[in-house]
This record gives C-alpha cells, structure tokens and sequence, in this order.
C-alpha cells in the first residue's frame, strides 16, 4: 500500500511541486521561524548535555533537548508524539538516568574525567558524519515542502486510528516486549541482590585498595570509600 | 515548511549524539547520547510521515505509529541499560567503561591508558583472593 502511495507520489508529482511554488526558498514562514529558534535550543542544549562536566546537570540539560524536541513535534502538528514524548522521555527516562546516577554514586560537581581521552577522535568523527549527512539530505530535499495547512496529520484521532487499523499486531507484540524488558530488569536487579552477601563484603577491599591506585579517575570511589561497605545492601533492600 | 528544517536538525542531533556516545567515559551518559541519537531519528520519522501523509497521502501513518514503537522500545532499553550498569557498578564499584577491560585481546598495545588497567586487575585480584 505504501508503494502504491509511493507510484501514486511520483505520478502527481508535478501538481504538488506547482501548488507549492510560492513558497519563497529564503522567506521562512512564522512556523518556520519558530522551528528554527526551538531548533537552535535543542541543539544547544544537546550539545551541553554531551560537553559538561556535571553527570547531574547533563541530565538536566537532557530535559531540556527532550522538550525542544517535543515543541518540534507540536510545530509539525504531531501532538499526540509530542505528549507521549513529554510523559515517556521527559516523565520516565530522565527520572531513571537520575536514578542511575544517584546509585552509582556520580559526583555532584564538576569531575575532570567525563570525557575520555579519544575526545578529539569523537569530535571528527562526528563533524565528518555531520558534514556528510547535512550535505546529503538538503541536496536531497532541496525543494521539498511539508503542508502544514488543514487537518492535523498527527491528532491523536488520526494516530489512534492508524495505530489500531493497520498497526494492531506490531503493537501487542510491542506489550510483550515491554513486559520481557520488565521481567529482564527485575531478574538483573535480584541475581545481584541474592549474590549481595559476598559481593558487599567484596566491595570493601576493593575501596580499600583505591586510594592506594593513584588516580584521579578512582576518585569517587575513593572520596565515598567509607560508606560503601553498608550502602549497598540499604538500596537492595529499599528497592 | 521545508523539510530541510527538520531533518538538519535530526542530523544535528544524531552526530551530537555520536559524539556523546564516542567522547563519554560515564557509563550513564553514554545511555543518554543513545537516547539522543534515538530521538534524532524520531524526529525524522515525524517529519517524513507528516510530509508524506500531506503529499502523497498516505494514510498508514506509518512513520507515527513506528515512533511510537521506538520511543517504547527505547523505555525498555534503558531500564535493561540502567540495570546492566548497576549491576556492573555494584560487582566493579565503578561504572567508567574505560575500566572495563576484561575482554580486551591485548594489554600492552595502549599505552596512556596504563595506569587505568592497573586498578580492575587489582581489584580483581582481590576480589578473587
């Protein structure tokens, strides 16, 4: 069907590309206009998210590209993406990265070892991808606009409609994946909690030997060495 | 709107992700450019169902309903991603993917990074004496 759709594209395609001519190449629309600033926004904070020094402040930063993004999907009339994005990501996942970050023990401030030392390799690598994608998709979609006018394409009327027409057997067996990825979750968390004896006695000379490993990277081992011997056995039993 | 908006921005955030994924030594932060990488690629999928169900009407909404499924199968990814790092993190006390080096082939071929292998096989050695 979709190919159908496809052949049906190229055959009108003329008509679409005439209607679509006044639009001017350089005179953005308001909508667009505010793509471009939200997008400026998420960019930024994306790009703090990957460069501070701050575990706890990256994962606030995280916040703020996740809800740019959100406002991205509002501008392009999907609503019903962007408050299911709003409720997963900015509701759920951050809360869990925060978690994770508070079990295990990040450093409140500012650490020196965040970024590893292929940092610069990282920085072409991704300015090279960057450069190449950027480079190929505006060639590519050059004179392509999207209709943004009449009915939403993305109300949750049209998207609860699809999704339960055409997508009903992707979306249970999606429930069952989520309900393996539950189950997975637990049987990680308690394999560690039934082996929690040795391993909370193993813990305390491993902290012990760290201080005498001089390096910099140990250091929030080292800085919480002292209450690691009875900490882990609290969050096991508190989870 | 164009479509070049969205999907420069995609392709922006896609290699910001990279970057994360590649520069990050923080177990938990290398999850976090993942997720950036993944909403990257959501964006595009909106972007190109919004475009398509407009111009060639298509009416699977087909790049919707698969951001849907991504942004579920990404909630199950991280709670299985936070679990592994936790349960590395408890096992090692560390969870600095530098560190974890058990599998390397060879030992000796990188040389600034020495100093950092010396602390899991002592921890190690510990841990099994």
């Amino acid at each position: 069907m979709t190919l159908a759709a496809t052949a049906g594209l190229l055959a009108a395609g003329p008509a679409p590309v005439a209607a679509t001519e006044t639009h001017g190449f350089l005179s953005p629309t308001g909508v667009e206009i505010a793509f471009l600033l939200v997008g400026l926004v998420t960019f930024g904070a994306a790009l703090v998210t990957v460069t501070t020094r701050q575990l706890v402040h990256a994962a606030l930063w995280l916040v703020v590209t996740l809800g740019g993004l959100a406002v991205e999907y509002l501008l392009l009339t999907a609503e019903f993406i962007a408050w299911v994005q709003v409720l997963i990501y900015v509701g759920s996942v951050v809360v869990l990265l925060l978690f994770g970050l508070m079990l295990t023990r990040a450093p409140i401030g500012r650490s020196p070892d965040a970024d590893s030392g292929n940092r610069w390799a990282a920085l072409a690598v991704a300015v090279a991808a960057a450069g190449t994608l950027i480079w190929v998709v505006v060639d590519a979609f050059r004179t392509t606009w999207i209709d943004l006018d009449g009915p939403a394409a993305g109300s949750t009327k049209a998207t609860g409609e699809s999704l339960f027409q055409n997508w009903v057997l992707p979306f249970e067996a999606l429930s069952v994946l989520l309900l393996a990825a539950l189950v997975g979750a637990i049987v990680l968390s308690r394999k560690a909690k039934a082996e929690s004896d040795s391993p909370s006695v193993n813990s305390r000379p491993v902290t012990g030997s760290s201080p005498s490993v001089p390096d910099s990277r140990n250091h929030p081992i080292g800085r919480n060495g002292s209450a690691e011997g009875t900490e882990p056995s609290e969050q096991e039993g508190a989870r | 709107m164009h479509l070049a908006y969205p999907a420069v921005l995609s392709a922006l955030l896609f290699c910001t992700g990279l970057y994360g994924v590649l520069a990050r030594r923080n177990a938990i932060l290398v999850l976090m450019s993942v997720e950036l990488m993944l909403n990257a690629v959501n964006l595009n999928l909106v972007a190109f169902d919004v475009w398509l169900s407009k111009t060639a009407e298509e009416t699977l909404h087909s790049g919707q309903a698969l951001t849907l499924f991504t942004i579920t199968i990404a909630a199950a990814e991280i709670g299985i991603g936070l679990a592994i790092v936790l349960a590395v993190y408890r096992n090692r006390g560390t969870s600095d993917i530098d560190k974890l080096r058990d599998t390397a082939e060879s030992h000796d071929t990188d040389g600034p990074d020495r100093d950092a292998l010396t602390a899991p096989q002592a921890e190690k050695a510990e841990a099994t004496a």
